[in-house]
């Protein structure tokens, strides 16, 4: 078995450090929004997840493209991997959203246009990973999950642009304001501080697993080749 | 100047060849359709049932009638659609079909067009039965000009994606089940801004109210028929 490479071990480290900082930066620098209080501070990871998970899904959609053109079956791993990862933190977005909400808008749940999308999207990468376990040769598996990331990247648009379009209740924090959105505030320094800090160390987060997970698949497939020679032998 | 004139005359020999191509393979799928109906009277039964169980489960009295009726047709076209899809493509499937049309000396993405516009012509015919149907049985006029037009454009939009992913669901183990989940999710984009725009046209809203949908739906329908376009030969490609 390969060892680990040093850079991803250095990586793996960096990147927890970083998340510690980026906790206490959210408990402890961030100050206390005046009006909604403490639940205020899940933005900054909510937001971050939120962000981690498109852009997953945009790498995936992007190592689909690669792989169709290319061929070669890495391209497929990263994939795989980074859905994977997407639908985590996705799901860690939604959850944590309806942390902020119920407090927020006195409710967990609301069939928001923003929220409708975001668990849209959760659903289409779900059938991404029903479509892989439904076929069982390797190349046609990988041909069809590329299409389908691909395909199911052009719902994740929409979340974006939902936000324009419809009338919504979710706040604008970053960019412009409607005026119908609840829970909208604006940002102090140490809290856009912390807010790009969140985004950054998630960032290096998800390079870190999306490295891990993709070196996993690399073992698995090592180990099913040696287990097709031993038997064969 | 000869030679300025022939590769024209090639190309319009092949645009040609590539419409004919497109146009046999949606005769086909009529034709076998005209003789057995196996696929439209399967559609059309589930469709009334589907309205008939909307009946009991909404109570589609007048006043939620209103309100609901877009949401009801659009979820009534999207599951016999769903049917029909997973149909003509068993087809394909089962008889070796496919196999045969992979071997036809024409471009792929022709096979696509054809089956697509197969798909759509049985959505069309299917809701060509049911809008009357529905305006007879809950009193209200549906035959307005715009809705018409929505209700084709989210059709195009449902058949054209609709067509590649039913593709690759009938070539996977899980082939009955994985269609809906497959789809469901990814027309979404299609199937909102068609409601909203039913919704919009029957209620009479203004066209300010109407066109942000239809702008929606009509890329939506752009973007699905370009990107299957595109991806279609790695679906069928052994």
């Amino acid at each position: 078995m390969q060892p680990m490479p040093r850079a991803l071990k250095a990586l793996s480290w960096v990147s927890a450090i970083l998340f510690l900082v980026a906790l206490g930066m959210t408990l402890f620098y961030a100050p206390r929004e005046a009006v909604m209080g403490d639940v205020q501070r899940v933005f900054y990871f909510h937001v971050a997840s939120g962000w981690v998970g498109a852009l997953a899904f945009l790498v995936a959609a992007g190592a689909g493209v690669i792989y169709l053109v290319r061929g070669k079956r890495r391209w497929d791993s990263v994939e795989l991997a980074s859905v994977e990862i997407g639908l985590a933190f996705t799901l860690a977005n939604l959850i944590s959203g309806a942390v902020w909400a119920r407090p927020i808008w006195n409710t967990w749940w609301t069939w928001d246009p923003r929220l409708v999308t975001a668990s849209v999207m959760e659903l289409v990468y779900i059938a991404y990973l029903l479509l892989r376990q439904g076929i069982e040769d390797p190349d046609r598996r990988a041909r069809f999950a590329a299409v389908y990331a691909i395909v199911g990247f052009l719902s994740v648009p929409l979340t974006f642009l939902s936000i324009r379009i419809f009338r919504t209740i979710h706040p604008v924090v970053v960019g412009n304001n409607d005026p119908t959105a609840q829970g909208t505030f604006d940002m102090t320094p140490p809290m856009l501080q912390t807010f790009l800090f969140s985004l950054l160390v998630f960032t290096v987060l998800y390079v870190a697993l999306l490295w891990h997970r993709v070196r996993m698949q690399a073992l698995a497939e090592s180990v099913e080749e040696r287990k097709l020679k031993l038997l064969s032998a | 100047m000869t030679s300025g004139a022939a590769p024209a005359a090639v190309v319009t020999r092949r645009g040609s060849g590539y419409l004919r191509a497109v146009g046999a393979v949606l005769w086909k799928d009529l034709a076998a359709e005209l003789r057995s109906r196996e696929l439209l009277s399967a559609m059309l039964v589930f469709a009334l049932l589907v309205i008939l169980v909307f009946n009991f489960a909404l109570e589609l009295d007048l006043a939620t009638r209103q309100t609901v009726t877009s949401g009801v047709l659009w979820v009534t076209f999207a599951f016999a659609g769903t049917l029909g899809l997973n149909r003509s493509m068993a087809v394909e499937r089962d008889r070796g079909c496919l196999d045969g049309l992979l071997l036809a000396p024409v471009d792929r993405s022709a096979l696509y067009f054809g089956k697509a516009l197969g798909n759509l012509a049985f959505m069309l015919i299917i809701e060509a039965i049911i809008l009357p149907v529905y305006s007879i049985l809950y009193n209200v006029n549906l035959f307005l000009p715009g809705l018409l037009g929505v209700v084709l454009l989210g059709s195009v939009g449902y058949a054209a994606v609709g067509t590649l992913l039913s593709s690759m669901a009938v070539q996977a183990r899980t082939r009955d089940v994985l269609l809906p989940i497959l789809l469901f999710p990814v027309v979404l984009p299609v199937l909102i801004p068609a409601v909203k725009a039913t919704n919009a046209v029957l209620l009479g809203l203004e066209a300010a109210e109407l066109w942000p949908w239809l702008n929606l739906l009509i890329a939506y329908d752009v973007i699905f028929t370009a990107v299957a376009f595109m991806l279609f030969d790695f679906v069928v490609e052994e």
